[in-house]
């Protein structure tokens, strides 16, 4: 059963103690993403109490709710009124929060093709560093009115501010869908997507496993019926629990072993593989690889950069070194100015991101 | 018009020796890139919103990154205020020149540097005008999706400060979901990279941040843009309705019905008057609304949806439906709306363009709203809207000779923005704050999100010599305006003196 209850004022009042006496907070959605970003540490700011759909008015294609929200709840609601979050969410082992999600900015197979968390963030409250309860967009599509500091907390990790509440953009769920397996190598994934896009085959993921190259179609009947035609290859009946296992890490490539670990690459689109020792799995029609392999970090984040891409720890290893790709000088003096302007204090989940931060 | 001084004493508290600036900067630009003759300032003294003129002390339109990087570095040192400018279309007074500043001319940065058709890419210097890019892609069967009605003028890098929409924002996006990448030059003169070719790039979101700050956080140099294939298919359809509230109510049903059109356009009858005696595009001068929708996609997608569209604006009293033929046609439709604003210009001496958005729901209320505020000010009211974002543009006519007359048209202005917010909607969808609507921002925003703002604009220019006295209001000016927003009847900062 649905729960709501607001904890804003208590909330804030852990933060402006936290920031009175300098102690770090960490930020702790459901913790399902523990694993992510550099070493937590902190007194844990708990957010799975602080929830439920605030506002939610299917026909404006908008929903606000709180951010310790159970994405599984969001989904079901959605589903009532034929609607989806655009992104995909992962939802990683246990009960994934919206604060989290939003936080932590990782998107599922649909991103290319229908837009990352970002693009779907119309408004944000928050709790800053200072304690103060700030709200920034709003519930409408467009609105240029002061800078953009909703979209500014997706993949910030909380080291910017508490995200109290959200407000999205939704789409109306596809009417049909179909996968496809079809026999091509992985150099041409980009490609072959592309060809498929220009003309009119309705693609909504492109994934490759190293054997075969996965292509989802999702939309009007009509316009699935077409690509699958267009498409030929074959029909790949389980495909729905595939595409959840990929988004949220089940699939069987996901487990490590001995001193493996799983890195995130993202490269532009119709960049050639990277050339690393390792299994991998290649999402997003090429522009997302993930990679299990025990390489040294450096050689790692040398050769996406050379794609001209960049490189994410994604899961085990050193969760006390570099976490992310490591920022040029001047880009990490304003990140640095910039979490000094959110939490002068460095009580939000300090270090998480960048040691810096 | 109006010889106000716009800029208050806390935005022009700098203290510029001109000559030793001149002195400076003299020897870095081309002997054309420092205009300092009154004459040759004064084609800069306002941008599109020309109720606002300021001379600026200088314009400098350097050539080459390293000139510009060169002109900050000394506006830095010295503390001189700088206001960056592209086209100078915007609305809202972006680019409405600093009396103390440089203006810093975009405009020589014109180059096309690559159309990667295989990316879909095009890398482009900030001063490209927006069509100039849809143009390049075209033989490429591509084309740059956020189309401002200024797309003939107005420039990416102004689109980028702006976060500037246009009518197929709708389904494709906005300029913040269409840029991949910036180069930025900070104040200090730091070139830094926002965004990246990849879907994502490491540490915050500074390229979200930057889409639509107004110049006020950089001077940005260049831009990569991501391209689309152009649709396979597209179909316009004209929608008459006889009351604006019934149009209102169509918008909202096909949002609604999960159809997302490419565009979703309406105007209101003097607008569809106006545009009819322009251009005769064939309009129907009876109906109180019109509604131009266009579909795009796949051949078999796009004539099912049109199918259900035509249905939904039956059910909603659509009296008259008529769809485009052919390309001809859909032009021909299109134009009416494209040429809307000159239309209204001969309706009335001057006008005045607003842009709140609003929830969509709200859309026939809040037109039903401003139709009695106008009445009430004795003023004209003409609308011409991107109504599938909830995005309005209520055109004001008034007559700037005629005394009284802007400072009623500024006064409706305020309060239709006043009801936008009071929908929960917000005072601009894409024209900007500026130097225009920055009174309404203490009615939007209280007092501790204001100071968030100030922390962030420091966060890039410590001085504060980017743009001063544009975009966020400070304290000062909002208690002054009177509307400082009241939260929970608690009057925000006692200690700030009331004037
Ligand atoms: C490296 C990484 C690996 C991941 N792997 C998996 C996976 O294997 N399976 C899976 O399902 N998902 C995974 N995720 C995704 C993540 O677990 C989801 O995004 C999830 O939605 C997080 O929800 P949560 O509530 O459990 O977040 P948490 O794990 O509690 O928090 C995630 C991050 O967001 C911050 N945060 C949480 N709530 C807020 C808030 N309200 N305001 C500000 N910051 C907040 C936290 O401090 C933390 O930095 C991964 C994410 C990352 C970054
Ligand atoms: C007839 C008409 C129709 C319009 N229709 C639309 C519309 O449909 N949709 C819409 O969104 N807008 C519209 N506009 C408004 C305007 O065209 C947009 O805001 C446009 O993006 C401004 O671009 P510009 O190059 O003219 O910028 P300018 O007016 O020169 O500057 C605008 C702002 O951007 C900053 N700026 C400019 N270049 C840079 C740079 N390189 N780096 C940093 N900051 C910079 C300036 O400092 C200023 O704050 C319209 C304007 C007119 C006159």
């Amino acid at each position: 059963m649905p729960t709501s209850s607001d904890l804003t004022a208590e909330i804030a009042e852990q933060v402006r103690q936290a920031g009175a006496t300098g102690r770090a907070l960490e930020i702790r959605g459901n913790a399902t993403k523990r694993f992510y970003g550099r070493e937590a540490r902190g007194e844990p700011l708990l957010m799975s109490e602080h929830r439920g759909i605030v506002h939610y008015e299917p026909s404006e294609l908008v929903l606000s709710a709180r951010s310790g929200t159970p994405l599984t709840e969001l989904a079901a609601r959605l589903a009532e009124h034929d609607q989806m979050l655009a992104f995909e969410p992962p939802y990683f082992a246990g009960e994934p929060t919206l604060g989290g999600a939003i936080a932590a900015g990782l998107a599922g197979p649909r991103r290319p093709f229908t837009g990352s968390v970002r693009d779907m963030v119309l408004g944000v409250r928050i709790v800053n560093g200072r304690g103060q309860v700030l709200q920034f967009g709003g519930q409408v599509m467009k609105n240029v009115a002061g800078y953009d500091l909703s979209r500014l907390m997706v993949g910030a990790l909380g080291t910017l501010g508490v995200i109290l509440e959200v407000s999205l953009k939704l789409l109306p769920t596809p009417q049909a869908e179909q996968t496809l397996t079809v026999d091509e190598p992985v150099t041409r994934i980009y490609e072959l997507t592309e060809q498929w896009l220009r003309a009119g085959v309705p693609v909504s993921a492109a994934a490759h496993d190293g054997a075969r190259l996965y292509v989802r179609l999702s939309g009007a009947a009509s316009a699935v019926a077409f690509g699958s035609q267009r498409l030929g290859g074959q029909d790949f009946g389980s495909a729905e629990r595939f595409w959840r296992e990929l988004r949220d890490h089940r699939l069987a490539f996901f487990t490590c072993r001995g001193t493996e670990s799983i890195w995130r690459i993202v490269l532009p689109a119709a960049a050639p593989p990277p050339d690393l020792p390792g299994a991998w799995i290649n999402d997003w029609a090429g522009r997302q690889l993930w990679l299990r392999t025990d390489t040294d970090p450096a050689h790692i984040r040398r050769e996406a950069q050379r794609l001209g891409g960049h490189a994410t720890h994604f899961r085990g290893g050193d969760r006390t070194a570099d976490v992310f790709q490591p920022l040029d000088a001047p880009l990490l003096r304003l990140h640095q100015r910039l979490k000094q302007a959110f939490d002068p204090a460095g009580i939000l989940n300090p270090g998480r991101l960048y040691a810096p931060l | 018009m109006s010889e106000r001084s716009l800029y208050r004493p806390e935005d022009t508290r700098f203290e510029v020796d001109i000559e030793a600036l001149i002195t400076r900067l003299r020897p870095l630009l081309p002997a054309e890139g420092l205009i300092t003759h009154e004459q040759g300032r004064r084609a800069y003294e306002c941008d599109g919103l020309a109720a606002y003129k300021q001379l600026p002390l200088l314009v400098a339109s350097p050539e080459t990154v390293d000139q510009a990087r060169a002109v900050l570095q000394i506006c830095s040192e010295s503390r001189v205020p700088v206001v960056a400018r592209g086209s100078g279309t915007s609305l809202s007074g972006g680019a409405l020149p600093h009396p103390q500043g440089v203006l810093l001319s975009l405009a020589k940065f014109n180059r096309i540097k690559e159309i990667d058709p295989h990316r879909r890419i095009a890398r482009v210097e900030p001063g490209v005008r927006n069509l100039a890019i849809s143009e390049a892609a075209a033989p490429f069967g591509l084309y740059y999706a956020p189309d401002p009605s200024s797309q003939i003028a107005c420039s990416i890098g102004g689109n980028i400060a702006e976060n500037a929409g246009g009518v197929h924002c709708l389904k494709y996006g906005l300029t913040v979901h269409n840029v991949l990448q910036v180069t930025l030059l900070t104040i200090e003169g730091d070139q830094v990279t926002l965004g990246s070719l990849a879907p994502e790039s490491p540490g915050y979101d500074l390229l979200a941040l930057l889409t639509g700050s107004e110049g006020m956080l950089g001077v940005i140099v260049e831009a990569v843009v991501q391209l689309l294939p152009n649709p396979l298919t597209k179909q316009v359809l004209m929608a008459s309705f006889p009351t604006v509230e019934a149009g209102g109510h169509a918008v909202a049903a096909i949002i609604a019905g999960g159809i997302i059109p490419a565009g979703l356009e309406m105007m209101d009858g003097p607008a569809i008057q106006a545009a009819e005696d322009f251009i005769q595009a064939g309009y129907d001068t009876q109906a109180a609304a019109l509604l131009i929708c266009e579909l795009d996609g796949g051949e078999a997608e796009v004539s099912e949806q049109m199918r259900r569209v035509e249905t939904i604006l039956r059910e909603q009293g659509a009296d008259r439906i008529r769809v485009a033929r052919d390309d001809t046609e859909r032009a021909r439709f299109w134009a009416g709306r494209k040429a809307a604003f000159p239309a209204v210009g001969r309706l009335a001496p001057d006008y005045y363009c607003m842009d709140g958005t609003i929830p969509r729901k709200h859309l026939a209320q809040v037109l039903k709203r401003i139709s009695e505020l106008s009445a009430a000010q004795g003023l004209r009211t003409v609308n011409v809207f991107h109504a599938g974002d909830g995005n309005l543009h209520p055109l004001i006519l008034f007559d700037g000779n005629r005394p009284g007359e802007l400072e009623r048209a500024e006064q409706l202005g305020g309060q239709i923005l006043e009801l936008c917010v009071e929908v929960g909607g917000t005072i601009t969808g894409e024209h900007g704050v500026g130097m225009e609507k920055i009174d309404q921002m203490c009615v939007q925003f209280r007092p501790e999100e204001l100071e968030q703002f100030y922390a962030v604009k420091a966060a890039f220019d410590p001085q504060g010599l980017l743009n001063p006295g544009k975009a966020i209001p400070t304290l000062n000016r909002c208690a002054e305006f009177g509307r400082l927003h009241v939260h929970r009847g608690e009057l925000p900062h006692p200690q700030i003196e009331r004037f």
